[in-house]
């Protein structure tokens, strides 16, 4: 377990060293803070349109602000998933250092955790940012917090699935360029077979949209958690991993 | 410490290395001797774990390296040819990173960090960031890197390569002083690195192992001839003395080298296994000239090694 924070503290040192960390950070604020103030103006205008026409309905901040920020979020987080994983294992193996931690007594999967879990952790920080807009919500209205935690809760899964298969992708090549456009690649396809499917009545069709990852936080940015969708994430984020260690030990017959 | 038994690493269809076995005994330092891709780095990624035999076994510290490779793992310390460094990290946060890597408890860490940096003269670059050091430090730190966790065995690959000549003279201080704590195998291409560090050496060529001996035996033992200069005067003609000596039963070929000081010197060598001196003094004696000197020049371990790679009849040698 120790090895595992050992490896993930040096990534996570390794991130924030270097401007990759403050970039996305920064980044993600301007993105997330537009749409957070879009969400909340059309939240206001529409609310006053309603007071004027004299149908003061009840307006859900939740429905109106939180949830369509989420789901601006989630999938502005995938364009992130690239930078963040794509220098994970294609530097160490470019630069040598890979031999340090395979002749290290440290397992494979000690490694691959230790990498992963640091790849979840700076992803995090960078959604963190976009809570800014979300909690200044608090000072004037009363949100409700539990769907919010819900949300990134599944922003969080979403992340640690495309995470770890990035993971994977960072193991097949010694370029960090490769690595990221790969992952880049498949970030958006995942995002895209959403569009597509949409319509989709076949069985085919199904299966596919089945696969977006999208898909399913549409629950959690309602605030809903479906086993459905945790277990199709934390599915996802087995598979890529296991990936990532047969990889990682083909490094050893290959080389 | 060491011991490989049959050691064979095939890729594809090439064997890299071949049937290698070998031993090197507690606080040894041994020299892997061989050319480029004469399986060095093969059979020393064998040993760290990194790489799987295809066949034969090799134990560390008394632990198999397929079955048992964290044992063997705590107990190794290694320098790959490039060390491997993190550029965008400091000196000392590396040194910790590797020393929490490798299992050095953390109440122990600060103790031993200093140690190395001490032993290893990197005390003054250690809030240096690695990407800025020169290329002596920076082997330095990957020697520093490799015994921080204080193991019973060193792999050094090629632990000199790329440095200027006095960072080669003191990263061989630097090795010999860690003998006697640590089993040590480094691997070089570079003969006199050899005779400046190691006790024994392991000649290897085309992934079999050629020769194994101390350096001194290596050097006696691939000649059974033994080679004599012989320095005289008050002979009338060099011509003459050659012919006299090549007369005196035993000797196999002479040849006249240049003597100084109106010195007439040649080189005799002998047949194999055959002691020519006393023969020979008795002979330049008896025709009446003066013998100044008679002293069998040694081989140096770079014709040792010339003829010990150039043929592969050579393997009788041992």
């Amino acid at each position: 377990m120790s090895s595992i924070w050992v490896i993930c503290r040096k990534e996570l040192k390794g991130y924030f060293a270097s401007p990759i960390a403050y970039g996305l950070m920064v980044f993600f604020a301007v993105i997330a803070g537009y749409f957070s103030f879009m969400a909340t103006a059309i939240f206001v205008q529409r609310g006053m349109e309603s007071q004027m026409m004299g149908r003061g309905m009840p307006m859900d901040l939740n429905e109106w602000v939180i949830r369509p920020v989420l789901m601006n979020v989630s999938v502005i987080g995938l364009f992130m998933i690239p930078m963040i994983t794509m220098r994970l294992f294609a530097e160490e193996k470019r630069s040598g250092t890979i031999e340090l931690l395979t002749t290290s007594p440290v397992t494979d999967l000690q490694v691959i955790l230790g990498k992963w879990l640091a790849s979840v952790l700076m992803y995090g920080a960078v959604l963190g940012v976009s809570l800014i807009g979300l909690v200044a919500l608090f000072a004037w209205g009363k949100p409700d917090w539990k769907p919010m935690l819900i949300g990134y809760l599944g922003l969080l899964l979403q992340g640690g699935s495309l995470l770890a298969i990035g993971t994977f992708i960072s193991t097949c090549t010694r370029n960090q360029i490769v690595a990221g456009v790969a992952t880049f690649a498949i970030c958006l396809l995942l995002w895209v077979l959403d569009w597509v499917t949409a319509f989709a009545t076949s069985t085919g069709g199904k299966v596919i949209s089945y696969l977006s990852v999208v898909q399913h936080f549409e629950g959690f940015s309602k605030g809903v958690l479906d086993t459905k969708d945790l277990i199709f994430y934390l599915s996802v984020i087995f598979f890529g991993l296991f990936l990532t260690s047969r990889s990682m030990e083909s490094l050893r017959w290959r080389s | 410490m060491i011991k490989v038994e049959g050691l064979t690493k095939r890729y594809a269809r090439m064997a890299a290395v071949d049937n290698v076995s070998f031993e090197v005994a507690k606080g040894q330092i041994v020299g892997f001797l061989g050319p480029n891709g004469a399986g060095k780095t093969t059979t020393m990624r064998v040993l760290t774990c990194f790489l799987p035999a295809t066949e034969g076994r090799a134990e560390v510290a008394g632990y198999d390296v397929t079955t048992q490779p964290m044992e063997v793992k705590r107990r190794i310390g290694y320098l790959p040819e490039t060390p491997p460094l993190y550029p965008d990290m400091e000196v000392c946060e590396y040194l910790e990173f590797v020393g929490r890597l490798k299992g050095v408890p953390k109440s122990n860490l600060k103790q031993r960090l200093d140690e190395v940096a001490e032993r290893c003269s990197i005390a003054d670059v250690k809030t240096k960031l690695i990407g800025k050091l020169s290329k002596g430090y920076r082997q330095r730190v990957g020697l520093a890197q490799a015994i921080i966790h204080n193991p019973d065995v060193l792999i050094l690959d090629e632990p000199t390569s790329g440095l200027d000549p006095k960072q080669i003279i003191e990263t061989r201080d630097l090795i010999k002083s860690l003998a006697g704590d640590h089993t040590i195998i480094l691997s070089t291409h570079i003969l006199p690195e050899v005779e400046a560090v190691c006790e024994r050496v392991i000649i290897i060529n085309k992934g079999k192992v050629v020769a194994t001996d101390t350096v001194d035996n290596l050097t006696h033992r691939l000649r059974g001839s033994e080679a004599v200069t012989v320095e005289l005067t008050g002979a009338p003609g060099a011509d003459d003395v050659q012919r006299k000596l090549e007369l005196v039963s035993g000797v196999s070929r002479v040849v006249a080298k240049e003597g100084r000081g109106g010195m007439l010197k040649f080189e005799v060598e002998s047949l194999q296994g055959r002691q020519i001196r006393p023969d020979l003094a008795r002979a330049v004696v008896e025709s009446g000239w003066q013998l100044h000197e008679l002293h069998s020049a040694a081989f140096s371990l770079e014709e040792v090694f010339i003829e010990l790679t150039s043929s592969q009849a050579a393997g009788g040698a041992q």
